[in-house]
């Protein structure tokens, strides 16, 4: 997946200029920077969740295998459906556990019982939340805990087999065991997604992400192997801003 | 705990307690932002009652309304009152055709507005983009709410029985009542799609729902128990009303049930209206006229909580 020359306008402000930058499938791609400089609107523009906001529009390319997913025929939908989400704060819905998982099946159509439920374990099973809610699926989902909660979501996310897996902000709202559960749990899965993580810790950037690019006022600023940027950054800007100079 | 005290003090209080010893000083500082506390204490409590005075006032004149009503009225309530027509020009027997009546139009006018109701509020609060078409529609549902309820009872007239010829008739008498009831139905429905948080949305969209299928799956479900109050509110609304039948519905006296929406029928505040003004025995027929509105207000406070207990479950099945 990657971006060409992506502008992305909320009215008249632009949110993102010019963002070119190439997501690799296996990696983790973390992106960093200050609040508001746009590392989320681009997140948010690669599975076209932008759409949603009134008076906005986006300007470049995104290109998903290929194709470009703001081209007019693309179908939103089965995109979303290839792109998964998760988001800053947990936001499993009022049912079941198991429903929740089973949501992205039934609106595509699947109903039917053994795969739905098969998928829902092995979905489960993938987020590492099997074991804590095997005997709880029929129970509410809001009466889990908030990094259960999350991986619930991840769950969610995974249930119906997307290609690329978007987080942002996953940990932010979660204390730190939920956060290191979240964490390994990234390594896993990175084997068999492209993920893209927004975080405001540098230290979760450094820790799980292969690939880091750092933004500054809705620009791509630098972008290198995570190591890299972490160590011997290019610019003085990104290495300000790592080092904890301003932000 | 005293330096903090210290810093709230004006200078002023500060030298004159400066002259005293360090116990008495302290005293002295500690004395004045007591009394500051009193004061805030006292306003706090006084305004807490004033609240307090002001929501009991609701709860209050229930009770009074609902105990006139059992005083004067229990006495006509019976068996054969709740189970017989009324008999002898209404100054005898039961109300049963009326108590059929106003279950009639009052369901009906549930199921008319209900779904219109519930779908314009999707609309205006999913589909719609913000702007001037939906300025003047919400202009138009808040004037609707506005007018008054004998303007419905012309208006049912008008369109119901005569241009669309349904004839006086529980279909006629739904209708007007199902209009009359629509903004608040839409009301309540939309304050509680704007209650279900955007992460729902998002989250369901993300995994490849459709607009549709997020609304129907997840929003809806959500706001259910919201919406539900919007149609107790309805249906209270709807059964007590009296203006908007008595030109489309309700009849002075029936000899037979309804047994078909085109038939007209009797209903409880209508026939209240009619014994009270205009029977042949106002003086003697009192006690059936509170009976009836016991039985009136009976009834709506009963499928209010029909509904109350329903919307209960409902929120512990999604929390």
């Amino acid at each position: 997946m990657k971006t060409t020359d992506l502008d992305f306008y909320y009215g008249d402000f632009p949110a993102l200029e010019g963002v070119s930058l190439d997501f690799y499938i296996n990696r983790v791609t973390a992106l960093i920077g200050p609040s508001g400089c746009g590392k989320s609107t681009l997140l948010r523009c690669l599975n076209r969740m932008n759409d949603l906001i009134p008076y906005s529009r986006a300007e470049g390319k995104v290109l998903l295998d290929g194709q470009d997913i703001y081209d007019p025929n693309v179908d939103v939908v089965g995109l979303r459906r290839r792109i998964g989400m998760v988001f800053q704060k947990p936001n499993p819905f009022p049912k079941t556990v198991f429903e929740n998982v089973a949501f992205g099946l039934r609106v595509n159509g699947i109903s039917k019982k053994t795969y739905l439920a098969n998928r829902v374990e092995e979905s489960l099973n993938l987020a590492a939340l099997w074991d804590e809610v095997s005997d709880r699926l029929d129970d509410s989902a809001l009466g889990l805990s908030g990094g259960q909660q999350q991986r619930l979501c991840i769950a969610r996310a995974l249930a119906v087999e997307p290609e690329v897996l978007l987080m942002d902000e996953p940990c932010s709202a979660l204390d730190p065991i939920a956060t290191q559960k979240i964490e390994e749990l990234i390594h896993q899965l990175k084997s068999s997604y492209t993920i893209i993580i927004v975080t405001h810790n540098m230290q979760q950037a450094a820790r799980v992400s292969d690939i880091t690019g750092f933004f500054y006022l809705g620009k791509l600023i630098e972008v290198d192997d995570t190591d890299t940027i972490f160590t011997r950054p290019k610019l003085q800007q990104t290495e300000d801003y790592i080092t904890g100079r301003f932000g | 705990m005293n330096e903090s005290e210290t810093t709230l003090m004006e200078p002023g209080a500060m030298s004159s307690s400066a002259l005293k010893g360090a116990e008495k000083e302290q005293n002295d500082m500690i004395k004045p932002s007591h009394a500051r506390e009193r004061r805030r204490r006292v306003f706090q409590r006084s305004a807490f009652g004033l609240f307090r005075i002001a929501a009991a006032v609701n709860g209050t004149a229930l009770a009074i309304i609902i105990y006139f009503l059992v005083a004067r009225g229990w006495r006509a309530i019976n068996w054969t009152f709740l189970t017989q027509p009324p008999i002898d020009s209404m100054t005898k027997g039961g109300i049963l055709p009326c108590i059929i009546g106003t279950l009639c139009l009052s369901m009906g006018a549930i199921l008319v507005a209900l779904p219109i109701g519930v779908a314009s509020a999707i609309y205006l609060n999913e589909y719609a983009r913000p702007g001037r078409v939906l300025r003047v529609i919400r202009l138009g549902i808040n004037n609707l709410a506005g007018v008054p309820s004998i303007v419905f009872g012309l208006f049912g007239l008008a369109l119901f029985v005569v241009l669309l010829g349904f004839g006086v008739s529980i279909l006629s008498g739904a209708l007007t009542l199902g209009a009359m009831t629509l903004p608040v139905i839409i009301g309540a429905s939309e304050e509680a799609l704007r209650a279900v948080p955007d992460t729902y949305r998002e989250a369901s969209l993300g995994l490849g729902a459709t607009k549709w299928q997020t609304i129907y799956r997840v929003v809806l479900p959500a706001a259910l128990p919201g919406i539900l109050t919007g149609a107790i509110l309805g249906i209270g609304r709807a059964a007590g009303e009296t203006a908007p039948i008595m030109f489309t519905a309700a009849v002075f006296y029936s000899p037979s049930l309804p047994s078909s929406i085109f038939d007209e029928i009797m209903a409880l505040p209508y026939h209240i209206y009619v014994l009270a003004t205009a029977g042949t025995e106002i003086e003697a027929t009192r006690h059936l006229q509170y009976g009836t509105a016991l039985v009136l207000i009976v009834l709506v406070l009963g499928l209010n909580l029909v509904a109350i207990v329903y919307r209960a479950r409902l929120r512990r099945r999604l929390g």
